[in-house]
């Protein structure tokens, strides 16, 4: 487990690129979703990206196998969407503990393989904790800015049951990931805590925000300082962001988070801004070259890829990492 | 010495800072000033505050927590601690509706409470580190050691109160005693991070009385002290009134008491507080005697310092006299009082004076034609005479037809006929165009003036406005438009009158009409009589003069003749000017030396969306001249608002804006969303930008370029002059925007539906404000950021509407480029209507109006220029370019056309 920990003071880590963009490409039907076993259940599956983990484990098995194959030292479970809040869209709240188990154990399969192979470089799963569909300090109703669609209490409890069940199928690390609203990853660590108090141990967590749009600020409103200093009361593996802007337009808020903690830093872009079509078409040289401008500014210990990025992405910014040392916090220092 | 405050320097014990958070940062270090806590949203301290929350009237008590940050406060401190209401809950509400309040909860909110299940409800609501209000080893370690643990969990820093098993620390060493204890439970066995715990040290009153009180604020002040220099990374706060407690009703005493106690305790290390900013005194105008008297007592320099204090505090009693509003005409007789509220624009009292008009009338219709006219036409003389301005008519408008409204059922009741009105008229923007203040700042003028309106709104089609001419049997017809290609649909309309023997006066106004225009293209096609008008004050007179039987033909007659000259004289005048070709023109284009000059690549190329601005970050940027001018107001600002002539008014006017404002940003009334890109560009073919987008697609900018014939040496400018072009091999860059204000059109809408003119018009000249800011501020952002070219520059507000920045940002159908079909162009380019949602009309007006929409250009060479006329060579060049028909081309270049 502290391997990660060592990884870490020698080389930039890489975390694999988007799996809902690899998972496309496989034109999975409404029967492929259901698979055997789901055969006649009562509300459509097709879109459920988790529930593919026990349908179709081969495909998530391979896509987690090419990014290490891109050169990935991280690799995300197939559990964006693995919480009862999340899942309840498709009627699935009971089958979560076994989503969040069966993707982590397949991760953990795949990234033993890839340790065993090149024993040098120990290949790590993080446990992928989506933001849910609901938010706990915005209110979905405009007449009605004081009512909440989620409590901290709901989100706790859905959190903890996924975390519980990512640390049992092997995660090593726990990723809460695209938080929009800060409430809700506050939640989230609250719920990791909890399981680490209750089962004694440490697990390195990694946190990362979603900074939406040009005035710098998460969906909720807060800066990317006030965002830092919001989760900074849990010790972070790193902290950093990821999704809804492309590398360069990211960079800013990278920038503005960088020299203020002594947690390390993270990123996974998106492949630049969606098109027209609703694609991402920044190619994996030119994603490189931007991510390139954030290891010359030493922003960076951990970097990957969001939507629209692939293995081919990934093998890019895997090449262009190995060039370059960590970023060393100066921060540190005044600690 | 021991028990005297030491006034040297506090030596800090101090390697970590807290840092706080609500949607902006809070972070203290060795420089930060004193933290202030607002303390006004504490049931316990304020009565107002607790009976709104009692009976539930919690925009108000939100306000109360707007007012505190607006006046300083750093943290927010609320507390709901009361028997009488359910506190967990009240919490929980308020948290939450603070919430949706950016211009709030930017700042990190304090929980106080008593009861833990409150504090954790109010933990599990707040996004940002707050800081708990308070716990204590009162109860014992272990509550204390389970309390702290889930506030770390939850991420939030604590006030820790000197309370123990025994009780309230109420003298220098237990105060030590509990906070030593506390701080190496705290560390040490939970684990809290030092910096996030702050020391409450108990401030309790002194001159009481009681000999046992001397030393409180003594004692305070040397605890402080000690557990700054001892307890490493710690803060100290105080709730600062308690000290000053004895002097209660005496607010002069009480505030320079608070200042001296602060200005000790702060030297002391004291560095965080709960405080009345309006309970201050500045240290240093506290007059030197009480000065002395109350440090005395802070101090405990004397045994009689209490005393002495006590019979000083008589002498300086009393409270500020409060301005009151002067209400002497209320004593005039009735007509007097109705002439004055009109003329005042007061609507206090008008229902009441108007009820007794129509008690001592004989018909409730009398009111209106006696004594309401009456005032109206005082109203009226002095607007002619130049003795009142727009604004205060349109406010006279407003008590006008809140008296009319009031009325209105007595009439009905009495079947009775009603007020006959001098004359109908019907007022429209036309087709494609959304801009409607200056209609209606008209048709507010004109109904004072006992015209019966027919408002048909924005965007009406011709047949609209035919049929409802028809149908509503309207004396005149008023068209009013804002862009270019509205000036097409008032000819168009102006046809169609003619064709249905129309036989009623056509008045045009608003910005894009001139007399020139209405005399050569409206003029022409309509039989009967077409006006000018674009000054509210004339059309008064305007329209008395058409619609006066007698006098009526005379006049149109006259102006028949006099818009015949007019035209006679301005086509003559139209041939003097001479063009050059556009090969020539081109010939003669800007050049800039593409070797040696400098092209940034931005920071930031790709589009980027701004969608959370909050409206305060725009005030700054606000140009408040145009707005003045909207109400015929003319100066600029802020000379204007002590002008000789227009000075009193402009001020009332702005201060009316101003509380606007205010509201508009405390509801978030309005809300401003912006869309911009920056990519790479080449001129291409002399006059056109190809601009490139990411991925590939290719887009193209038509630009127009003068050509006037100039003097040898003298360019003739296109905006494409300031790309790079193609052929010089280098990459240019340029940029497009739109920004657009939402809501003001249901902000107007909700004031119209109380009559409330004024502020209707109001609305939307602010909306347009921002707009116009929101360009401004975007522009900044994008040369000193996104850009970046100018990332050191140094502009203030001022040197901004002078437009002294580096680069331009022109708009298409502005002087530079005329041409408002480029905006499709901008609209693709940045898939505005799908990113922001703001839509073009037909004749390609914004929607919602205050939008504001260009182009970047970051060339240090690059300049604002007028195209002027333009000949028909480049139009039928600029329609072979564009892909489209000449007469399509010629339809939206018009203008521009030299010849017509």
């Amino acid at each position: 487990m502290s391997n990660i920990y060592k990884a870490l003071q020698e080389r930039i880590l890489v975390l694999d690129g988007a799996m809902g963009t690899m998972l496309q490409a496989y034109k999975f039907t409404e029967e492929d979703f259901r698979g055997e076993r789901f055969k006649d259940y009562p509300t459509p599956l097709q879109g459920n990206n988790d529930l593919l983990s026990i349908t179709q484990p081969e495909a998530i098995k391979t896509i987690h196998g090419k990014y290490f194959e891109a050169g990935a030292d991280i690799i995300e479970t197939n559990t964006f969407s693995g919480t009862t809040i999340a899942m309840a869209d498709y009627q699935m709240e009971d089958l979560v503990y076994e989503l969040n188990y069966q993707s982590a154990k397949i991760a953990k399969e795949v990234a033993d393989v890839y340790t065993a192979k090149e024993p040098h470089k120990p290949r790590f799963v993080a446990g992928s904790i989506g933001p849910t569909n609901r938010t706990a300090s915005m209110s979905p109703d405009v007449n009605d800015p004081g009512y909440r669609a989620v409590t901290f209490d709901e989100l706790r409890i859905a959190y903890k049951q996924q975390v519980e069940a990512l640390l049992d199928g092997g995660s090593d690390i726990l990723l809460v990931e695209t938080v929009f609203d800060t409430l809700n990853a506050k939640a989230a660590l609250f719920a990791i805590e909890e399981v680490k108090a209750e089962r004694q141990i440490d697990v390195p967590v990694m946190l990362s925000g979603t900074i939406t749009d040009a005035s710098g600020r998460t969906l909720s409103g807060q800066t990317a300082e006030a965002f830092l200093i919001s989760v900074s009361h849990i010790p972070l593996l790193s902290v950093g962001f990821n999704c809804a802007l492309g590398a360069n337009l990211l960079q800013p808020h990278l920038e503005a988070i960088a020299n203020k903690t002594d947690f390390a830093i993270s990123a996974h872009p998106n492949a630049g801004l969606p098109n027209a079509f609703g694609e991402y078409d920044e190619t994996p040289e030119e994603m490189g070259e931007q991510i390139e401008e954030y290891l010359k500014r030493n922003l960076i210990n951990i970097i990957g890829g969001c939507c629209g990025t692939s293995p081919e992405h990934i093998k890019v910014i895997a090449d262009i990492a190995a060039k370059y040392k960590p970023r060393q916090a100066e921060y540190l220092t005044l600690s | 010495m021991s028990d005297t405050v030491n006034q040297t320097p506090v030596k800090i014990k101090q390697s970590r800072y807290m840092k706080l958070s609500g949607l902006e940062p809070l972070v203290l270090n060795e420089n930060s000033n004193f933290i202030n806590v607002g303390e006004r949203t504490n049931v316990a301290g304020s009565k107002k505050f607790l009976r709104l929350v009692k009976e539930e009237k919690f925009d108000e008590a939100l306000d109360i927590a707007r007012h505190q940050v607006d006046g300083g406060a750093q943290i927010v401190d609320v507390n709901m601690d009361d028997g009488l209401i359910d506190g967990k809950e009240a919490m929980v509400r308020f948290l939450n509706l603070i919430a949706a309040e950016p211009d709030i909860c930017r700042v990190p909110i304090m929980i106080d409470s008593s009861k833990w299940e409150i504090i954790e409800a109010g933990l599990q609501v707040v996004q940002g580190k707050c800081v708990v209000n308070s716990i204590s080893l009162k109860e014992g370690e272990e509550k204390f050691i389970w309390e702290a643990t889930r506030i770390k969990r939850y991420g939030a820093a604590v006030i820790v109160m000197a309370f123990d098993e025994v009780g309230q620390a109420d003298t220098y060493d237990r105060r030590i005693e509990i906070a030593k204890r506390s701080y190496d439970v705290l560390v040490n066995k939970v684990g809290f991070p030092s910096e996030d715990i702050i020391f409450d040290l108990n401030i309790f009153p002194v001159a009481t009385g009681m000999d046992e009180h001397r030393k409180n604020a003594i004692d305070f002040i040397r605890a402080t002290r000690w557990v700054r220099e001892n307890l490493e990374n710690v803060s100290v706060s105080g709730g600062v009134s308690n000290v000053s407690f004895s002097f209660r009703g005496n607010n002069i005493v009480r505030e320079a008491m608070h200042s001296v106690f602060l200005y000790y305790a702060i030297q002391n290390g004291m560095n965080m507080g709960i405080v009345n900013p309006a309970m201050l005194e500045v240290y240093d105008d506290i007059p030197k005697d009480l000065l002395e008297h109350i440090e005395d007592v802070i101090l405990d320099r004397r045994d009689d310092a209490t005393e002495r204090l006590l019979d000083f505090a008589e002498t300086v009693k009393g409270t500020k006299a409060e301005k009151k509003a002067d209400l002497s005409w209320r004593e005039n007789p009735l007509q007097d009082r109705i002439t004055h509220a009109l003329v005042k624009g007061i609507d206090a009292f008008i229902i009441e004076d108007v009820e007794q008009a129509r008690i001592e009338a004989e018909k409730p219709i009398e009111v209106i034609e006696g004594n309401l006219m009456a005032g109206m036409n005082v109203v009226g003389d002095l607007f002619g005479a130049g003795k009142m301005f727009l604004p205060q008519v349109v406010k006279s408008a407003r008590v006008m037809k809140k008296a009319v409204a009031y009325l209105n059922p007595f009439i009905e009741a009495e079947k009775s006929d009603k007020s006959e009105p001098v004359g109908k008229i019907l007022m429209a923007t036309v087709k494609g165009d959304v801009h409607d203040i200056g209609k209606n700042i008209v048709s507010v003028v004109l109904a004072c003036n006992n015209y019966e309106i027919v408002d048909l709104g924005v965007m009406v089609p011709p047949e609209k406005i035919i049929e409802a001419a028809i149908n509503e049997r309207v004396d005149a017809i008023g068209l009013s438009g804002l862009i270019t290609p509205s000036l097409d649909e008032m000819v168009y309309l102006a046809k169609e009158m003619q064709n249905k023997n129309f036989e009623v006066p056509l008045l045009i106004g608003g910005a894009t009409t001139s007399k020139a225009h209405t005399a050569v293209k409206i003029d022409t096609q309509y039989k009967n009589a077409v006006v000018h008008v674009n000054d509210a004050s004339r059309a008064v007179t305007v329209v008395g003069d058409l619609l006066n039987k007698k006098t009526s033909n005379a006049y149109v007659a006259k102006l028949k003749k006099d818009y015949d000259e007019f035209r006679t004289k301005f086509l003559k005048r139209g041939k003097q000017k001479t063009y050059i070709s556009i090969e020539a023109a081109r010939a003669k284009k800007y050049k800039i030396d593409w070797e040696t000059s400098s092209i940034v690549k931005p920071k930031e190329l790709g589009v980027q969306i701004l969608k959370q601005l909050s409206l305060k970050e725009l005030l700054p940027f606000i140009d408040w001249s145009p707005f003045f001018r909207s109400w015929d107001l003319h100066g600029k600002y802020p000379d204007i608002l002590t002008d000789k002539v227009v000075g009193e008014q402009a001020t009332q006017l702005f201060e009316d804006a101003q509380d606007m404002v205010k509201q508009i940003i405390a509801k978030q009334a309005l809300k401003p969303k912006a869309v911009f890109g920056l990519f790479e560009a080449n001129a291409i073919s002399d006059d056109d930008i190809e601009v490139k987008k990411k991925g590939g697609d290719t887009f193209v900018f038509r630009t127009l370029r003068q050509q006037l014939k100039k003097r040898e040496g003298i360019p003739n400018h296109a905006l494409s002059d300031f790309i790079a072009p193609k052929e010089t091999g280098k990459t240019d860059y340029m940029g497009a925007f739109c920004v657009g204000i939402f809501g003001a059109q249901e902000l107007a809408e909700s004031y119209k539906a109380k009559d409330d003119d004024y502020n209707a018009i109001m609305a939307q000249a602010i909306a347009d404000r921002f707009a116009e800011a929101f360009a401004e501020y975007l522009h900044k952002q994008v040369r000193t950021k996104h850009w970046g070219y100018a990332a050191n520059e140094d502009l203030t507000n001022e040197d901004l509407i002078k437009e002294s920045y580096k680069g331009i940002r022109p708009a298409p159908g502005y002087p530079a480029c005329p041409d408002h079909l480029e905006k499709e162009t901008i609209w693709e380019l940045l898939e505005v209507e799908k990113l922001i949602g703001v839509t073009l009309t037909e004749s390609l007006a914004m929607w919602p109006a205050a939008a504001v929409s260009g182009y970047y250009f970051a060339n240090p060479e690059a300049k604002y220029f007028g195209l002027g006329k333009i000949t028909t060579d480049q139009l039928e060049d600029y329609a072979k370019r564009k892909g489209i028909e000449k007469t399509v081309a010629r339809k939206w270049l018009y203008p521009n056309l030299a010849e017509q």
